[in-house]
This record gives structure tokens, sequence and C-alpha cells, in this order.
């Protein structure tokens, strides 16, 4: 087995801002934002943030920035909570969030907090738990958590915690009398479980998290191949090594898996030849594979990767300078 | 992209790809075009239709077309007729979507709103949803949406369990075939298990609400039993049983509402104060410290589960000595809603004048009134009572400067088993749960024998096939049922074979063998405290070379393997407790000791200083060991979360503090250890043994622990 081909890595993420005319990139174009959020903290996780235009990208940024406060996935596009935490978490990447109002920011994601303490990802009113984690993690990076009632926060996601530790993503508590049937919502298995969990690890309180019936639920998700799938019975998928493995280290049961049988899973699913990271051995890659593989084999301490931290997707030096820098003194 | 192969595309169709992505790229600027002049005509509308029909994901063009909708109503409204048909137009282009990526979040909830609106008819919906559900019978999605739609047509639990079974009934149109088609049936169990009602709450809300003669709760869970028990003997391999077998374990095993299962002081016991030291007395009764040698008393409670409301208007102290102050409960947890297995309060003797001699009796009381509640929701309703006394040998006084500061030791020659039972036992028993706390309701026969029965099935089972989900559920079965079936006086009666199942397991899964190595330290402590003639077998004399400490009982758990803490509810009256030589990663659980004052844990796997984050609790910790250990030597933490910290907002860093120092490193490179040390007032400190415990390190622990009179065996 070879080892990690950071070189080729880092030219695949260069080289997918120069194809902007493939039927993929046209796809995704209303998401650029999480593209540049994943191509940005993978080149910083290998370090080679720097052969990124600051500027550029800055700027791109804040044209995608709304009245409303809120940030679109590119320009043209409504904004949304989802692209809102990608910006901010760019501009944390180069140390930039001072350019942004950040009470502007701030007001946007307030105002979609719900009665019920849940979120709605933009003003058209869809709930899901990740636009609580969203919700969260974008406060505490701006220092604004207490905008929010996160008391009310906590206990929605509280109210989507499943038979297995797991969480759904709305949830089955009897809060409104007339929507009974809604109450049991499935497991939607990998991403809930993550943003459930990072959300409670951002508010302080996994301890209210039955930490060991989820990491053996978690842990039960590595496959013979050493891959991790999202569910019972389903394939194994390299963005598993994010969303599983984040929420194991948050809840301290990471050891309950075999990490270089995952590492070697990792390094299987690279295109050795043209860089890049698929969901499996021998797939077509991508930027959003290729940020998730990079990022496990970060979790897993694997040499030469920067660490990363599991709650707020950034780079542990990015988020200790948020809040333990020098500027914090004052 | 997901199951997309990885090759370069043929000429061909490299082309007719980049003809479609020429396609799509106009279509996209068409629709801005048309979103940001506001334009909603038929043409515009028809532009959005195809983009969507092409690119589900396109957020913005959902939002265009709820705007378009909320246009033309503006100028329709009389209309009843032209009304639905808006709404219905929009209902053909999700479906559309819906072709092409059923699983498109945009989708889903276009759809939701539309039917939100009460225009359109429900009907067609659960026709919709049996189309998208055949397709792929695990799409949550579609059952997200299904619940949906049944809330707005009212349906109730009753029917929806049903429906689910109806639905998988229907689905065998030859019914008689059904025990040849066994893989079916696992079908059935895993729709049952795992997307259905994958949270259970389907079947705890009827079983909360009794409907009548519907579901009492033993006839739910037992039927849930052999439906799952099929799924698990059929093919063993297969997950989908797994977690919804533990879940039925833990239905038929564990109280709704909260229990107190142990306190310390515990009911009965007597407590024996001495002034300043710790001697032991004359003879029979050992004697305690108080708290930080200031006259401190903690009283602890250990619940089942995480409650909140601990007051002094939900517990009551009773007692005759004067205590002035208002007597405050603490949670022992760090989370932000106040909820924690563990309270305390810490009952302040050295402002009391109390008499030589003489015994206090104290008596705390609580589940009188509500208030004590469970983080789901349950009360705690058993009236309670603990009784104990507390008697003073020696007045209280100020210990002088530079007592105590004598170095611990943890050689074995510092150590002395007990001769006599009987000189622990009080102390000892003085923490345990046993029966000293009546109100814990004897188990119903029907959950000892339903795991009974369970455990009869699963021998049978691994004598057919040899499969880890046997071995790992007969072990949790019998740890279960030793847990409800013996209180204690026989102790763990299947400990042995637990602990083979789990070292079975460690060999023939080695892919989760730390899994099951935390598995086995939980049995194993839990056999070691189930008796008090276990328990003695590693308790000690600390015959130090100080007549300080002399007398003192040491707790030794060395060189166990132990990875992980547990059982701690029966060790709350540990004072000296050596773990080292073992391989624990974490001290979770650990902060319930509120009498712990000398703690050992060299030679284990702790990996950060955020790991030690329990002992920030322990307001009476003196003397610390944690050589030989793997701190520094992680770049990933795995306590960042679990440790109190700026960064989960559960604490301020103390910034003041920290500039005092003048320590010269950056914040960002040492908040772990000042946030652990700035709390605790350590004597003795044993870091040596750890990457990070270099010079620079050592000079920092000597300015951030003014008290401290050793490190690392030598005046700092």
């Amino acid at each position: 087995m070879g080892g990690l081909v950071t070189e080729k890595h880092v030219r695949y993420i260069l080289s997918i801002e120069k194809r902007k005319d493939d039927f993929m990139s046209v796809v995704m174009e209303h998401l650029r934002m999480n593209g540049a959020y994943w191509g940005l903290t993978t080149l910083d996780l290998l370090g080679k943030l720097d052969t990124a235009d600051v500027n550029e990208v800055v700027s791109w940024i804040m044209s995608c920035q709304h009245e409303s406060g809120g940030f679109s996935g590119n320009i043209g596009h409504d904004p949304h909570i989802l692209y809102t935490l990608s910006a901010v978490q760019v501009l944390a990447l180069f140390d930039k969030i001072d350019i942004i109002d950040v009470d502007k920011v701030t007001n946007y994601i307030v105002s979609l907090q719900n009665e019920d303490g849940s979120f709605s990802g933009d003003m058209w009113g869809e709930v899901d738990t990740r636009f609580s984690y969203i919700a969260i993690s974008c406060l505490s990076l701006l220092h604004r958590l207490d905008k929010i009632n996160v008391k009310k926060a906590v206990k929605y996601i509280l109210s989507c915690k499943n038979m297995d530790g797991g969480f759904g993503c709305t949830p089955g508590g009897e809060s409104h009398a007339g929507q009974r049937g809604i109450n049991t919502q499935t497991r939607g298995g990998h991403m809930e479980v993550f943003c459930c969990v990072g959300a409670l690890a951002i508010t302080g309180s996994l301890d209210l998290v039955d930490k060991d019936l989820l990491g053996w639920w978690l842990c039960e998700r590595q496959v013979k191949s050493g891959g991790l799938n999202g569910r019972p019975e389903k394939l194994p998928d390299v963005c598993y090594s994010w969303w599983v493995l984040s929420s194991l280290i948050m809840i301290d049961r990471v050891h309950w898996i075999d990490k270089d049988k995952l590492i070697k899973f990792i390094l299987d699913c690279q295109d050795t030849e043209n860089g890049g990271i698929s969901d499996r051995p021998d797939d077509a890659v991508d930027v959003f594979h290729t940020y998730f593989g990079v990022a496990g084999l970060s979790l897993l301490e694997y040499p030469g990767v920067k660490p990363i931290d599991p709650a707020y997707a950034l780079p542990v030096d990015v988020v200790n300078r948020i809040f333990f820098g020098n500027d914090k003194k004052l | 992209m997901h199951g997309r192969p990885r090759k370069t595309l043929e000429p061909a169709d490299a082309e007719a790809l980049s003809a479609k992505a020429e396609k799509l790229r106009s279509l996209q600027s068409l629709f801005l075009a048309n979103h940001h002049n506001r334009i909603y005509d038929k043409e515009a509308l028809e532009v959005s239709a195809k983009l969507l029909e092409i690119n589900p994901e396109s957020y913005t063009a959902w939002n265009y077309r709820k705007l378009a909708v909320e246009h033309c109503l503006s100028r329709s409204e009389s209309n009843p007729d032209s009304v639905k048909s808006i709404f219905d137009e929009e209902l053909k282009v999700v479906e559309s979507a819906l072709r092409q990526n059923f699983k498109s979040y945009g989708a889903w909830h276009h759809r939701k709103w539309v039917l939100d609106k009460g225009y359109s008819s429900i009907d067609n919906e659960l026709r919709l949803l049996d189309r998208f559900q055949k397709a792929d019978a695990r799409n949550f999605h579609a059952w997200n949406y299904r619940r949906f739609v049944c809330a707005l047509m009212q349906r109730t639990d009753e029917d929806e369990l049903n429906y689910t079974e109806q639905m998988i009934g229907t689905n065998f149109s030859n019914y008689s075939a059904w025990h040849n088609r066994r893989p079916l049936c696992i079908s059935v169990c895993r729709v049952e298990a795992n997307d259905v009602d994958p949270s259970g709450v389907l079947l705890s809300n009827l079983m909360k609400r009794k409907a009548e003669g519907y579901f009492p709760k033993e006839i739910v869970l037992e039927e849930e039993y052999n439906h799952v028990q099929n799924a698990l003997f059929t093919d063993p391999d297969d997950q989908s049983g797994w977690f919804y077998h533990l879940w039925l374990i833990d239905q038929t095993v564990k109280s709704d509402a909260p229990l107190l299962v142990s306190s310390w002081p515990s009911p009965g016991s007597t407590i024996t104060l001495d002034g300043n030291k710790c001697l032991h007395g004359c003879g029979s009764s050992p004697l305690y410290c108080t708290l930080l040698d200031t006259g401190i008393l903690p009283v602890i409670l250990y619940f089942n589960q995480a409650v909140e409301g601990i007051n002094s208007s939900t517990v009551t102290v009773k007692s005759e000595l004067t205590i002035n102050e208002d007597l405050v409960w603490k949670p022992l947890s760090t989370n932000k809603l106040n909820t924690a297995r563990v309270w305390v309060m810490y009952l302040n003797l050295g402002n009391v004048k109390l008499q030589l001699s003489k015994t206090y009796p104290i008596e705390i009381s609580l589940g009188h009134s509500q208030g004590i509640v469970s983080s789901s929701g349950y009360h705690y309703s058993h009236p309670s009572q603990i009784s104990f006394k507390l008697s003073v040998q020696n007045a209280y006084t100020e210990l002088p400067d530079g007592k105590g500061g004598k170095l611990t030791l943890w050689e074995n020659k510092n150590f002395q088993k007990f001769e006599h039972f009987q000189e622990v036992d009080s102390i000892i028993s003085g923490g345990q749960l046993i029966t000293g706390i009546d109100h814990i309701p004897t188990t119903s026969n029907w959950s000892a024998e339903t795991i009974d029965n369970e455990i009869n099935a699963f021998r049978v089972l691994l004598s057919e096939s040899d499969c880890k989900i046997g071995k790992l559920t007969l072990a949790r079965l019998l740890t279960a049922y030793d847990s409800i079936s013996s209180p204690h006086a026989k102790g763990m009666i299947h400990a042995e074979e637990i602990l083979e199942l789990y070292a079975d397991l460690l060999k023939s899964d080695p892919m989760h063998s730390l899994y099951y190595k935390d598995e086995r330290s939980l049995v194993l402590l839990q056999q070691i405290t189930s008796t008090t003639e276990s328990l003695l077998q590693y308790c000690y004399h600390y015959r130090g070379i100080t007549e300080t400490l002399d007398g003192f009982v040491c707790l030794r758990l060395q060189n166990l393997s132990l990875s992980r803490m547990g059982s701690l509810e029966n060790l709350l009256w540990v004072q000296m407790l050596d773990l080292s030589h073992n391989e624990l990663r974490s001290i979770e659980g650990l902060e319930a000791m509120q009498l712990l004052s000398r703690l050992n844990l060299s030679h284990n796997k702790i990996g950060s200083f955020t790991a030690l984050g329990p002992l920030r609790l322990l307001k009476s910790l003196k003397v610390l060991n944690i050589s030989y250990n793997e701190i520094g030597s992680h770049s990933i933490d795995t306590a960042r979360y679990l440790c109190s910290s700026p960064l989960s907002h559960t604490e301020e860093f103390g910034w003041d503090r920290f500039e005092i120092l003048n320590a010269n490193i950056d914040a960002a490179n040492i908040w772990e250890a000042f946030l652990i040390f700035k709390s605790l007032n350590l004597t003795q400190l044993d870091v040596t043994g750890n990457a990070v415990a270099d010079e620079n390190f050592r000079s920092f622990l000597v300015k951030i622990l003014p008290t401290l009179k050793w490190l690392d065996g030598e005046l700092p």
C-alpha cells in the first residue's frame, strides 16, 4: 500500500477551479461556497493553504453576502444558513473573520431560530437538526452564541434522540399536539448524528448523550474492508470517515474501531495518478470525498496531515486561534 | 459523487456531456435573470421547471417557484379552481424532480410546503410514496414525508403501526409460503426495526398511553422479542436487529423513573470525624478527614440516571446541628442543563460548634415533593430517607502549616493487607448501595423471566452458530440478569462466564477489540465491587513514612488491564486509590469520588490533560500521579469536548490568572493544562514519562500550582 499522495491531491484541488465547464461543475454551481470550504480546508490540512489566492477568495465570498446578512452558495443565488457557515469557516481559515459585519451575520442566524428551539435553513422554513448545528457552530465561531436561546436549541436536539443513541433530523417529542404522527423520524444516520453530537459538544452538553450506546452503533459502522458505512447493511463510503469518526472522537470512543484498517481503506480510495479521493476504491473522485478522506486521515493522526477539530470541522490551530488567541486577552 | 466508476470518458460521451453542461448552464443563467427581475410568466416558470428536472438540488429555483406561487395567488385569489391548478403544477414539478433524484431535500421540502397550504388533495400522496418506497425500502426522505402526510391526515399511532404491518403483508401475495421465505421475514423485521420506528417512539408512545388493552408493555415487548429473535436467528450477521434487541433489553430492565442508587454517607452509617488527623483511632472505628482539612463534609447522592431539580426544597436535611447557611446542592457535571447523575452538598462543619464524643443524627429525605426530574421527563417519586450519624473525636482546629506535606509513596512496601476484615468493613459498606436504601423496587418477576428466556434462547443460538452477536448479546443478558436478580448478597453469579465471553470476542472480532476490553473492564469492576468480601481483597493499609497518613485505607486496583472506570456508585467512600499499571484512557465518572485525596494513575494510556477533567470536581484531591502516560503524544484529543472549556462554552478561560503566571507560552498551546491545574490544589504531582513533561512545562506547573510541595518526587 502506498502512502498519501499529497502533492497530487493539492494539484487536483487547484485544478477544479479551472474546470468550470464540465457537467458536474455546472450541477454543483449553486453550492460553490461548500466547495470552497471543502477544497480550502483540505489544502490547509495538507499544509498548502498558501497556494490559494486569499484576496480573490475573500472578495468572492463577500459578493455572496445578502442584505439579510446571510450568504448564498454562489453569486446570484439565495442566502441559506448552509452557505453562511461555509463562508464563515473559509474566512476563519484565512484569519479574516474581522472583515464581515459580525452583528449582521448574527442577526440573520438569530432570525432563523423557531419557537421550539429548532432552526430553519432559510426564510422558507425547512427545519432540520443540521441547521441547529450550523447555527450553533457559526455563532460560536463569531463569539455570539449568547444571542440565541441555547437551552431551547439543545432541548430540541435531544428530542431527536433515537433508540440506538443516534439522532434523527426532526424530533419524537410531543410538543405539537396536532403533529403526533410526524413524531417518529427515521434515523438519517451519518450526517444527523454528527450534527447533533457536534452541536451538543459546542454547547457543553455531551453529558446528555448515551456515549456507550451511540459509540457501539457508530463503531459497528466499520465493515470488513475497514471502511465505515452510514447505516447498517450499507456500503462503506469515505465520507463517513468524517461523519462517523468525528462523532466517535467527540464522545471519546474512537478506540472502538480499527484505525489502521480505516487508514488503509481511505488510502485505497485515492486516485494515485491524477489526485483526489473517491467514495470507494476505483470510483470517480470529487472534492467532497477528497476533503472527507483527508479530514478522516487527520482524525486518525496520519503523519503529515494537520489535526482537525472534530466539532468545528476546522484545523485545530484555526479553532485554537479563535478561542485562545492573543487578541482574546482584552 | 457516489458510486460513479473512475474512468476517462469515451470522446463521444464526453461530447454529449459537454453539450448537456452547456444546456444546463444557459438554463441556469436564464433562470437567475428571471429570478432577479421577478419575472413569473409562463415562459419563465417553464425555465425553472426544466432546470429543476435536470438539477433538483438547485435550491434557489425552488425558492423562485414559491415566490412565483405567491405572486400568482395574489392575482387569482378568488377563483378556487385556478388556485388548485397553481399548486397542482408545483406537485408535478416536484414529482419529475424526484424521479431524477429522490434524495433531494429541496424537492421534498417544496412538496411539504405545497401540501401545508391546504389546497391540494392528500389522497395521492400515499400512492406516490408507495412507488418510492418500493424502489428503495430504506429511503428515509420518503419515510419522513410519509409521517408528514400522516400528520396532515391525522392518522393515529395505532393506524400507523397497523399500516406498516399491512404494507409488509400486501407485499407477500402468497402468504402460505411464508415459512419457506425466511429472508422475507428478515426484511419484515428490518423494516420494523430500522425504518418504520427506529427510535421506538411509536411503540413507547403507545406503551406510555397504555391504550385500552392494546399495548400493555409486557405483551408488546414479548412480540417484539419474537420478531427480532427471528431475524437474529435467521441471519445473525445482519445487523438490522442488533440495536433493536439491545433497546428491548433496556426496556425490560431499566426503570423509566429516576432512582437513588447509593449515597455517602450511606444509610445507617456512623461517620467519625477527627479534627485534623486521620489516625486509625482507638481500635475499631476508622476516621475520616474532613474535606480539604477545612471542616467540609461532602454528602453525595448517586442516581441511576441524570436528574435535575436537586435543591433545598426537594431534598430536606434534618439535624440538630445548627447549620446557618443555605444548603447548596451541586450537580457533578458540566453541561448547561444542570442535570447530573451525581449531586453533592458540602456541609461546612468548620463553623459549627460540635461537642466531643457526642453523636449527631442527620436525616436526609427526598421524593416527598415533585421537582426531581430525569432528563427524559420522569419524576422521582419514591419518598426515601437516608439517616446517618456524625461523631467527633477531636475538636476541629486549623492544620498547622507544614503538616501534610510529606511525600506519599505508592510502592508495594507501603501497603499492608488487612488482617481482620471488620477493620475496614464499616468504611467499605459505608458507601455501598447494599439494601440500605429500601425503596429500590424489586424488579418484577416478568423482567427476570423475560431475560432468563432470552438467555436460554441465545444459548441455543450459540450452540448452532458461533456468531459474534450471539456472544455479545448473551454477555449483556447475563450482566442484566445479575444486576436485577441478585442484589449484592451473592455477588455477580455469572461474572466468570461473562468475562470469558468477552475474552472470546476480543479474539474473534479484533476490529472492535477495545470495545470488548472496555465492556470487560466494567464487568470486572462490577464483580470486584459486588460484595464486601471481594472488595476487601483490594483494600490495603497505607503505611507511610509519616504518621499523618498512617492507617489510611487504600483501594488498589492495579494490573487489572482496566481500560475504563465503572461501578463508582460502590466506591464513594474511597480516599486513596491506586489505578496504576492499567490501560485507562479515560477516568469518566471519577468525579463521584468526592472524598478522594490521593490518586495514582501512573502507567496508563491517558492521552491528554482534558481527559483528567473529572479531577477538577474533586475538591479534596492533594496527591496525583500521572507519570508514564501518553499526554502530549497525540495530535487528536478525544476528550477535547468532554472537558469544560471555552470551546464548549462551559467555562471562561481565566485570562487574568494566565497573565499573572507570566509563563511566556502561547495560551493556544497550553490551555488544557492551564484549565485543569488552575482549579486543583495539589501538594504532590508526578508527571514524568509523558511527552509533554519538559523543563518549560515543569516551570509552568510550579507557577500554576503554588501549593505544590513535591514535583516528580523532588522539591519544586
